[in-house]
């Protein structure tokens, strides 16, 4: 019997999407009396299977490294992990509610004819979960009758474990078929020196209020000087202000950092679903009737062009 | 080209949902339901790939009770051939509506199946791709973007996909599913004449408890609770004061 989480990696180095989905595991593994065995599955991926061997509470870390598993497609992964759960007398599979986890899961879930539960807030028995519906306006509490519970964690709800101070052994599977009918082309990932979305401690966010793409050098400035992320509401991006990859909301990423700062953003219910777990959020906006402040902690009603630039210059000083 | 999109009815965005006083749920009587936005856009890639010839028929199905047939009456208005519902009363879970889809794949046989990529009440974000593990295809979560390749005379769909760190591109052979994202394309509005003719159209049914698919529910909901409320801002005067409250009552800027 024991727990399976899938590590999610490039090949080089752990998502920070792990240390969450570590914290989940272990209060699984601590309320069903389990060992946790991670799945790392990937091509020249030995770095990463070291990186999960060193995390504390895992018992043992299954390395499946091969040309075929290079970009992780769930044809080639799905059965792979159907094989694992059976071989290893799994009663749950977890993986973190990326667009990895959430391409990946179900479709391992319907092949074990298992009725996955998506996006877990929290964790209430080894057989019954938490999970927000309607864009987080409800909690839903949820019992699985599955032999096997197939669960996709959302990250912002669970804490960052450290992942140090383990030594599990690493075994190596064989092998496995390449997929024939679906072929990786090319992947392009934005590049940024600043802090992930998902996993920086502060986040500058811009809405429709920020007039322009260009606007958001007020922003990104402001994040340098803070050492954050710089995200935006549905509505920036849909105005082609910026890239979708910064979206936060329901439909976007849903994060939770200590500081939230929203600039020049209404307050959409959708991008609400996105950002309220922030443990501090200030609004911005000269809107004073705006939605955002409702659920911010500080909220200041002010020119955006005036108030960036200054909160900045304080900041720095 | 074959496509089926597959439609879900749900209550609308902007409607703010109430939670039964009995926890049981969320309150759906008497209030706007539409076609759940993800889908909308599926029906809409399918009627532009027809428009452009590469699609021959688009077929719009929905599982669930008679009311269903109102999003399909708005299928056919906006551009689908032909209309199917899998009836059923009973509670649908996303495991149990892929088996049902999949059983109308076996009997329709089209070449692209098209789905949003998830519901925006359950929010679950699974039929797609339990359908496509059911049915044995390929899998395309979260397409941004569809091209047709011919690669030395074997056909391919290409698709663009929204990934966390930016986007990825893959190649499928058809059959193959597809789920959609928010920038596939945007939805265009049914015309009023094609609202009135599609009240006359007919729509295909099928029993869903003959389909031989397990319908029981692996899942059952045991309370549905109001998430915590956080209280409304502290209004700050000015730019120092918001730093200064940072600094001295949160811990947040050390």
């Amino acid at each position: 019997m024991s727990i399976l989480v899938v590590a999610e990696h490039d090949n080089h180095s752990l998502a920070s999407a792990m240390a969450n989905t570590m914290s989940a595991a272990k209060i699984m593994a601590a309320k069903t009396q389990q060992a946790i065995i991670a799945v790392v599955a990937g091509y020249e991926c030995s770095a990463v299977a070291d990186e999960v061997a060193a995390i504390a509470g895992i018992d043992s870390v299954l390395l499946a490294d091969c040309p075929a598993l290079a970009h992780q497609l769930p044809e080639v992964l799905a059965p792979l992990l159907v094989n694992l759960v059976t071989s290893k007398a799994a009663t749950h599979l977890l993986a973190a509610s990326t667009t990895q986890g959430k391409n990946l899961l179900p479709r391992v879930a319907a092949l074990l004819d298992v009725a996955p539960i998506s996006d877990i807030s929290d964790i209430v028995d080894g057989d019954t979960f938490v999970r927000p519906i309607y864009a987080g306006n409800a909690l839903q509490t949820v019992h699985s009758s599955d032999a096997v519970k197939v669960v996709t964690i959302r990250t912002s709800s669970f804490e960052a474990d450290t992942l140090s101070d383990g030594s599990a052994s690493i075994e190596t599977l064989a092998a496995v078929d390449s997929a024939t009918n679906v072929r990786f082309i090319r992947e392009e990932l934005s590049e940024s020196d600043r802090p992930e979305l998902g996993s920086a401690r502060i986040i500058v966010s811009g809405g429709r209020g920020m007039g322009s793409g260009d606007n958001f050098v007020l922003l990104e400035s402001l994040a340098d000087t803070l050492g954050a992320a710089v995200g935006a509401s549905r509505a920036a991006v849909d105005a082609g202000f910026v890239a979708n990859d910064r979206q936060v909301g329901q439909t976007g990423k849903i994060v939770a950092p200590d500081l939230y700062i929203a600039v020049g953003i209404s307050g959409a219910i959708q991008h609400l679903a996105g950002m309220k777990e922030s443990k501090i959020i200030v609004a911005i906006n000269s809107d004073e009737d705006a939605p955002i402040f409702s659920v911010a902690d500080y909220g200041l009603v002010a020119d955006l062009f005036d108030a960036v630039p200054e909160l900045q210059a304080q900041l720095a000083s | 080209m074959k496509i089926l999109v597959a439609i879900k009815r749900v209550v609308d965005a902007n409607v703010r949902v109430r939670i039964n006083a009995d926890q049981s749920g969320v309150d759906i009587d008497n209030v706007k339901m539409v076609i759940n936005p993800f889908c909308e856009i599926a029906l809409e890639e399918a009627i532009s790939l027809k428009e452009s010839g590469a699609a021959g028929e688009v077929i719009a199905v929905s599982v669930g009770p008679d009311h269903c047939q109102e999003q399909l009456r708005m299928a056919l208005a906006l551009g689908a051939d032909r209309a199917l519902q899998v009836a059923t009363d009973a509670l649908m879970q996303p495991l149990t509506i892929a088996k049902l889809l999949n059983e109308v794949i076996k009997r329709e046989q089209p070449d692209l199946i098209i789905l949003g990529k998830q519901s925006i009440d359950g929010d679950n974000n699974q039929t797609g791709q339990m359908l496509a593990a059911l049915a044995g295809l390929p899998q395309a979560t979260f397409a941004s973007q569809l091209t047709f390749l011919d690669t030395n005379g074997i056909s391919e769909l290409e698709v663009i996909r929204e990934v966390d760190g930016g986007l990825q591109t893959i190649a499928m052979t058809l059959p193959a599913v597809v789920t959609t994202d928010l920038r596939l394309n945007e939805p265009r509005y049914v015309s009023l004449p094609n609202l009135m003719k599609a009240k006359r159209k007919p729509i295909e049914q099928l029993a869903a408890d003959e389909l031989g698919v397990d319908l029981s529910a692996r899942l059952s909901v045991k309370k549905v609770a109001n998430p915590p409320q956080r209280s409304a801002a502290t209004m700050v005067a000015s730019v120092e004061q918001l730093v200064e409250k940072l600094r001295t009552e949160t811990g947040v800027l050390s």
